[in-house]
């Protein structure tokens, strides 16, 4: 008894000695430690929209050196088939290595992961590039060393999610929508409204993105079935329309099969009879196309959200010749109507549209590499929701409402 | 009578002159004769190793628990506060998400020591030594499958146009709907933890010498008295070995819940797994992480006490 | 001794439990000859060409050996310094022996999350770039554990006695635990070794956190996954391994599962009555 009662404080004690040296041993880094991503830089303002970008300063490369003979890349799922990735290998000698995201929240983290060293580019989408850029995570490109740029829509040569005061951050890539993915047998009509996701008709066979950044699509639903909440830009939402936003989501939970995080979750639900309908992207739509699987995809009238992608520059990018040599293959209008045919989306080189066409017969008019101007207004493209309205007003609900709200009120 | 002395304190050596072989007898006999520096020679690469890195990880871990991250850029602000605690405690969707991981946790553990008893049971006291050494490599094998390859066979078997539906459909039963459900999880948890349970139940049964058993029955106890009072609790430290694994890997898995799961699978490792690498908010993380340590911390205890720790 | 019926019963028990555990195995194998490449079932049709391609990618191979590396490092890390803690643990008693032996159970029964966010926060704590350094840390630290498990379990079964007779016949401490003990604890020490590589080879959960942008082969198969258009590919490569470790689990099997240690110690006991 007594024996049991002196080992026991025995182990106590020892314990405690074990756990203060491991104290010692975290407190001994804490000066040096903490590189990059620990310590608010202090340039980045709670808001972000005004304030400094951390590395606006640094050198940017003068010429193209040859290759180190390897790249790593972060990029959405589809993003680096082998079909243009295998010749720029060749030609370049870098390895491409891909680390696959599938939400732009992912992807500004993997740019931060061990402090920043490991990764060249990233593929992100207008919603995290600014993030990004004043965290400190993204070097300034030097544009003239990227010939292929001069030929892009002037939308993207230097817009704003990716050029800050002037200073590039990478160079502008696809842009895409959001569309509606539906069954063509169980659909045998096209549908016409993003309703069929709403509707209890429906109930377990729909399908959406498991992305706080969804809620811009139910705000968007909203701006045209509920006029009376007035939301105008469905990233810019005041506390009422959020919560009419996240409200018509949770009630959207019920009729939910799945919510998607990997593209291939999207694709295997639609091929094994799991969703007959829901939010996706062209990839998925590819893909199943692919296999002469009955998948339709529409943009209905409500419009739709989608994404402008940037290939951006890493700070502290380990191999950067490498990182040059992407942007400018990448950029031309051959490999660019490669990876717009492939995926389903938009160039941002006007030059693309008639190799498209090559090499699918009115791929060019399918996606829209012309950009009509009404198409492009109908797509609300992906943006970071700050605080600061763009009119001015302070009260808009910033993002990590949104994440929050969602894990807390939508999935749960 | 011969049984085997308990671990600790070895007997004085005998003060006998240094016997043959081997270089540097004046550092061997040093040794011997402190078992203290034999000791301390033996710990400290291992010590070292979990003192400096593995604890030292776990206390940044509890520190970072009490920072904050910048909203916009996500990095981590080094201030002292409770917000993550508060955000828990208070919000009925983590509390939610606590019980149902841990529930899930129990009916797994549950569950593979029912699965895993009868069979360890065969293994250890009714099979031939080859019919074991052959359910020996059974339970090995799938350990060397891929684990993501293994939960995506399931889901090819769950999906609705997948082989159990197809099988049901054959025998003319209608189909189940059991992709992305808990249903699902809890089934593909119990089978890819079940080796992990039959092995500790294995050798703890093994280990139960035989005359025992028979002197129980010698005394009158039939069957299901025998395994009840007396095969039971030698078993016990065994089954509590094994729950500690089905257990604690339950309740972190994030990948199967992501898989297999669906809108009412949302679990503390994936809550965990989207604060840390999807909203790089380390710090909520952290918080939200002590709770299935402060769980674990608990379990182990009771497991302890129990004896489970003389079976591992 | 055990009612008939019960025999039966628990005959049919152990069939329904191998088909439970192989079903799955059997399933991943035939995916990897599926024609299409989208899986779904039935499988539409067969091909072999799946094999062909994971062998030509190089990807597969970076992953493959990377791997393969990790697990070695990290299980023969965990050889040296597991066996160095079980025998100390086992023979000494010094200050903090209990609380040593319930923080080294840590790693195992934490979950795989906790260890992965505590070490990748430390490591971004102290600056560390993660690599296959902290990856192989990461390993090792659950490793060290399984092996000191495997042996410490196997010392307490070893009869004191054997080591106590040893050095009445004049034998030195490292000529018994070299002639006498290690031989013992030799197959729980290969048997721990080969439990610990299976784990480092397949695990994912702590590597998610602590890899850089390597791809270790899980990590691999989890980014395939994500893209879904080459899963087969997954299961071809997966097939090769399991049909590669036939042999070496079975060998392993008869090392650990024989229990010959158990009965020569328990025949030791009745000897001395």
């Amino acid at each position: 008894m007594m024996a049991g009662k002196r080992n026991a404080s025995r182990a106590a004690r020892s314990a405690l000695i074990l756990v203060a040296a491991g104290l010692l041993a975290a407190g001994c880094g804490s000066s040096s430690g903490g590189t990059g991503g620990s310590g608010g830089s202090p340039g980045a303002a709670a808001t972000g929209a005004a304030g400094k970008v951390p590395t606006a300063n640094l050198p940017t490369l003068k010429t193209v050196g040859k290759g180190e003979g390897t790249l790593n890349l972060i990029a959405w799922e589809g993003y680096l088939q082998p079909q243009w990735v295998k010749p720029f290998e060749n030609q370049t000698g870098c390895q491409v290595h891909a680390t696959y995201a599938g939400t732009s929240d992912q992807m500004v983290t993997l740019m931060k992961n061990g402090g920043g060293g490991q990764y060249d580019m990233v593929s992100s989408s207008g919603d995290a590039d600014l993030r990004i850029i004043y965290a400190g995570d993204a070097r300034p490109v030097n544009i003239s060393l990227i010939p292929a740029w001069k030929d892009f829509f002037p939308a993207f040569k230097s817009p704003a999610f990716n050029t800050v005061n002037g200073v590039h951050y990478g160079v502008s890539l696809q842009w895409g929508p959001n569309v509606l993915m539906y069954n063509k047998k169980s659909f045998p009509v096209a549908p016409t409204s993003w309703n069929v996701i709403y509707s209890p008709k429906y109930k377990g066979q729909v399908t959406v993105p498991d992305n706080p950044i969804q809620i811009a699509d139910a705000a968007l639903y909203l701006k045209a079935h509920n006029p009376a909440l007035k939301i105008t830009d469905p990233y810019e939402l005041t506390q009422p329309q959020f919560q009419a936003s996240v409200k018509l989501l949770a009630g959207q939970r019920p009729l939910i099969k799945k919510y998607w995080g990997l593209a291939s979750q999207e694709i295997s639900e639609f091929k094994n009879g799991d969703a007959t309908v829901g939010a996706g992207w062209p990839y998925q739509v590819s893909a199943l196309k692919g296999t002469n699987f009955p998948i339709g995809a529409v943009i209905p009238k409500e419009g739709a959200t989608g994404w402008a992608d940037t290939w951006m520059l890493a700070a502290r990018a380990p191999h950067p010749n490498c990182a040059y040599l992407w942007m400018r293959y990448i950029s031309t209008p051959k490999v660019q109507a490669e990876q717009a045919v492939s995926y389903g989306e938009t160039p941002d080189n006007k030059l693309a549209c008639p190799l498209m066409n090559k090499l699918q017969k009115g791929s060019c008019d399918l996606y829209h590499a012309n950009a009509p101007q009404s198409y492009f207004n109908s797509i609300s493209l992906w943006k970071t929701p700050v605080v600061t309205c763009d009119n001015g007003q302070q009260d808009c609900v910033p993002y990590s409402q949104w994440q929050q709200a969602w894990t807390t009120q939508v999935t749960q | 009578m011969g049984r085997p002395r308990p671990g600790g304190g070895r007997p004085e050596p005998p003060a006998a002159a240094p016997g043959p072989g081997g270089g540097w007898p004046g550092l061997s006999a040093a040794l011997w004769r402190r078992p203290w520096a034999r000791a301390t020679l033996l710990l400290t690469p291992a010590l070292a190793w979990f003192v400096l890195i593995y604890l030292a990880a776990l206390v940044v871990l509890l520190i970072t628990a009490f920072w904050r991250i910048n909203a916009f850029t996500t990095n981590i602000e080094r201030v002292w506060n409770l917000g993550n605690f508060t955000l828990i405690f208070e919000n009925p969707a983590y509390r939610d998400i606590v019980l149902r991981t841990v529930g899930m946790a129990a009916a797994v553990t549950v569950a593979d020591a029912i699965i895993a008893f009868p069979f360890a049971y065969y293994m250890a006291r009714l099979a031939s030594h080859r019919t074991r050494t052959v359910l020996y490599v059974a339970i090995l094998l799938p350990l060397w499958a891929s684990y993501l390859a293994k939960v995506y066979a399931w889901l090819l078997i769950f999906t609705h146009d997948g082989l159990l539906n197809w099988s049901l459909g054959k025998a003319g039963v209608g189909p189940v709907n059991l992709i992305y459900t808990n249903w699902a999880v809890f089934i593909v948890f119990c089978y890819i933890w079940l080796p992990f349970m039959i092995i500790p139940v294995y050798a703890a049964l093994e280990r139960i010498p035989s005359s025992q058993i028979e002197a129980s029955q010698d005394l009158g106890a039939r069957t299901w008295r025998t395994l009840r009072l007396v095969i039971l609790p030698l078993v016990l430290p065994g089954l509590v070995a094994g729950s500690i694994f089905t257990f604690s890997l339950t309740l972190g898995d994030f990948i199967t819940p992501i898989l297999i799961g669906g809108t009412g699978s949302n679990f503390m490792g994936n809550v965990i797994e989207q604060s840390v690498g999807i909203a790089n908010n380390v710090p909520f993380a952290a918080a939200m992480a002590l709770i299935p340590v402060a769980i674990m911390a608990v379990y182990l205890l009771g497991a302890r006490a129990l004896g489970a720790f003389r079976a591992l | 001794m055990e009612p008939r019926g019960l025999r039966i019963a628990l005959r049919i028990w152990v069939v329904l439990v191998l088909l439970l555990l192989f079903v799955p195995i059997a399933l991943i194998l035939l995916y990897a000859f599926d024609r299409s490449n989208v899986e779904s079932w039935p499988i539409p049709g067969f091909t072999v060409r799946w094999f062909s391609v994971a062998w030509h990618d190089p990807d597969v191979r970076q992953a493959l050996l990377l791997s393969v590396k990790v697990g070695l490092l990290a299980t023969v890390i965990a050889m040296g310094l597991g066996t160095a803690v079980a025998y100390a643990v086992h023979s000494f008693r010094f200050f903090g022996r209990e609380a040593i032996s319930f923080f080294l159970v840590l790693p195992l029964a934490l979950p795989g999350i906790i260890t992965g966010i505590a070490l990748s926060s430390f490591f971004a704590f102290r600056g560390i770039q993660l690599s296959i350094v902290t990856i192989v840390i990461g390993h090792a630290t659950f490793c060290i554990v399984v092996v000191y498990n495997n042996i410490i379990a196997r010392l307490r079964r070893v009869p004191g006695s054997l080591a106590e007779a040893s050095m009445d016949l004049g034998a030195r401490g490292w000529q018994t635990m070299r002639f006498v003990t290690l031989p013992m604890v030799a197959t729980s020490l290969v048997s721990g070794a080969l439990l610990a590589f299976a784990l480092s080879f397949d695990e994912v959960i702590v590597t998610v956190f602590t890899a850089g942008a390597q791809n270790t082969l899980p990590l691999w198969i989890f980014g395939a996954i994500r893209l879904g258009q080459q899963l087969p590919e997954v299961n071809a490569v997966v097939s090769v391994i399991i049909a590669a470790t036939i042999i070496p689990v079975a060998l392993a099997a008869r090392i650990a599962g024989s229990g010959s240690v158990t009965r020569s110690a328990r025949a030791v006991e009745k000897a001395r009555g």
